[in-house]
């Protein structure tokens, strides 16, 4: 849940970018300072970095359960397989290794625009610049890395948004249709959200 | 017509099985997937081998005792059909079978094509009953029960426990199975003093025995020769969320 929203936060607070320099580098900068001066330097951010960390440690460790749990549970495997008939199937097939495009996603995506350390723009406060030149053209693996990074996302909370309604609130078959069709806008909503910033950038509609 | 099949070949269950290739010629359409092993195993036994052992008993499709995975799919290609009531005429001359047991730590093969399913069983104990006595059948209408309830516990009670959910799990699990049972018992008013120690008993002897988490792949639900549905998981998820609060 917390992920969740923070994922939809993160997009929407993204497209500051199609409204220039300014505010894109506002934005950031009212991040930092959200709170201020009643609160800290980075208050809000580091009450938000220590909640995803905790909500991300507590996502990964469930899931390395279930995949040993599901590994055990399957000794021998099947010579012959069939494709797959189930409720969102192709989201479902991509959530273990979809997981790791996008924790490995997660490394690189720091390291390049929160931290800089392999982003052109090492000036903190100018978040547009970096965003502009690290989705430069001539950087185009990067951007074809966030893509398939940003897909595989899509796909997760495509099967991951209904699938924990079912399991927490387990639904009806009215309201299961119902949220999984939420889930499928949110992804579709994700993807495009994200996927339209590097877009923009490498052909260069935003400079 | 001609057929090439396929079959996974264990002698106990301690050996190590492989797959085993034989030719049938002249196999009826009309025959069922059954009756066509039972003409495999005729000559088998006449060439002196050892015949393919596998489970079945009623042949009707409501005892439960077929499994087979069929070209990957529990009991084969066609829906809501169990793999006694499968004919060959789903498949064309020429076609290569793959039959295998169903596939879980929690279902040790026996021999060949048979599982052992007493981890069912232990579900079952663990909670899929009622304690109340309940005497003879009661006069119709005695107990008031509503007909949408009526006909959910019906749909969920005509799970025949064989097991088709597990073996399409990606994960192994048996939520589909469990969730059933919890489904129809939980509907019922003569089921509801045990609500809470049903679902909770039967879920813990479920992961005790081995059997994997639930992530809502469906595949179970699509499997299922008797049409069970994703809802019966939600109601247990329910029951269970509303129980595991109550016991804390």
């Amino acid at each position: 849940m917390l992920l969740v929203l923070f994922i939809i936060a993160h997009m929407a607070g993204n497209l500051h970018v199609f409204e220039g320099r300014e505010s894109m580098n506002d934005y950031a900068h009212g991040l930092r300072t959200f709170g201020a001066p009643l609160l800290p330097h980075e208050s809000l951010l580091w009450v938000m970095r220590i909640g995803l960390i905790a909500a991300a440690a507590a996502h990964i460790a469930s899931s390395v359960v279930l995949t040993r749990r599901a590994v055990e549970a399957r000794p021998v495997r099947y010579v012959s397989r069939k494709p797959a008939k189930g409720e969102s199937r192709h989201a479902a097939a991509t959530m273990r290794w979809g997981a790791l495009v996008v924790l490995l996603f997660v490394v690189w995506h720091l390291l390049d625009l929160t931290f800089r350390t392999v982003n052109p723009v090492k000036d903190l406060p100018d978040a547009y610049g970096a965003v502009v030149e690290g989705f430069a053209p001539e950087r185009w693996p990067v951007t074809v890395f966030y893509l398939i990074a940003v897909l595989a996302l899509g796909f997760h909370l495509r099967h991951g948004v209904w699938s924990a309604v079912q399991t927490i609130a387990g639904p009806n078959n009215k309201w299961r249709k119902r949220t999984q069709v939420i889930a499928l806008a949110v992804a579709v909503i994700v993807t495009a959200g994200f996927a339209i910033v590097p877009l923009a950038v490498t052909f260069g509609l935003v400079s | 017509m001609k057929l090439k099949l396929r079959i996974w070949r264990q002698p106990n269950p301690e050996a190590k099985g492989k797959m085993v290739s034989y030719v049938l010629d002249d196999v009826s359409e009309d025959a069922s997937f059954l009756e066509m092993l039972d003409v495999l195993n005729e000559q088998l036994i006449a060439d002196g081998e050892d015949p393919v052992a596998f489970d079945h008993d009623c042949r009707e499709g409501i005892c439960g005792a077929c499994s087979l995975v069929i070209d990957g799919q529990p009991h084969g290609p066609q829906a809501a059909t169990t793999t006694c009531q499968l004919h060959m005429r789903k498949f064309r001359d020429g076609d290569i079978i793959d039959i295998e047991p169903w596939r879980a730590g929690a279902f040790p093969v026996v021999k060949d094509l048979v599982v052992d399913r007493t981890a069912f069983d232990r579900i079952i104990a663990a909670g899929g009953y009622i304690s109340a006595p309940t005497g003879t059948a009661p006069d119709a209408h005695a107990a008031p029960i509503p007909k949408q309830d009526a006909d959910a516990a019906f749909s969920a009670a005509a799970c025949i426990g064989c097991g088709a959910c597990v073996a399409a799990c990606p994960n192994g699990s048996g939520m589909l199975f469990m969730a059933a049972k919890v489904t129809h018992l939980g509907l019922m008013p003569q089921c509801q003093p045990e609500r809470a120690t049903r679902v909770l008993g039967m879920v813990a002897e479920h992961d005790a025995a081995g059997f994997g988490g639930c992530t809502n792949t469906g595949e179970c639900a699509s499997a299922c020769p008797k049409e069970i549905g994703l809802d019966v998981i939600g109601r247990l998820n329910r029951d269970f969320r509303k129980a595991a609060a109550r016991a804390a």
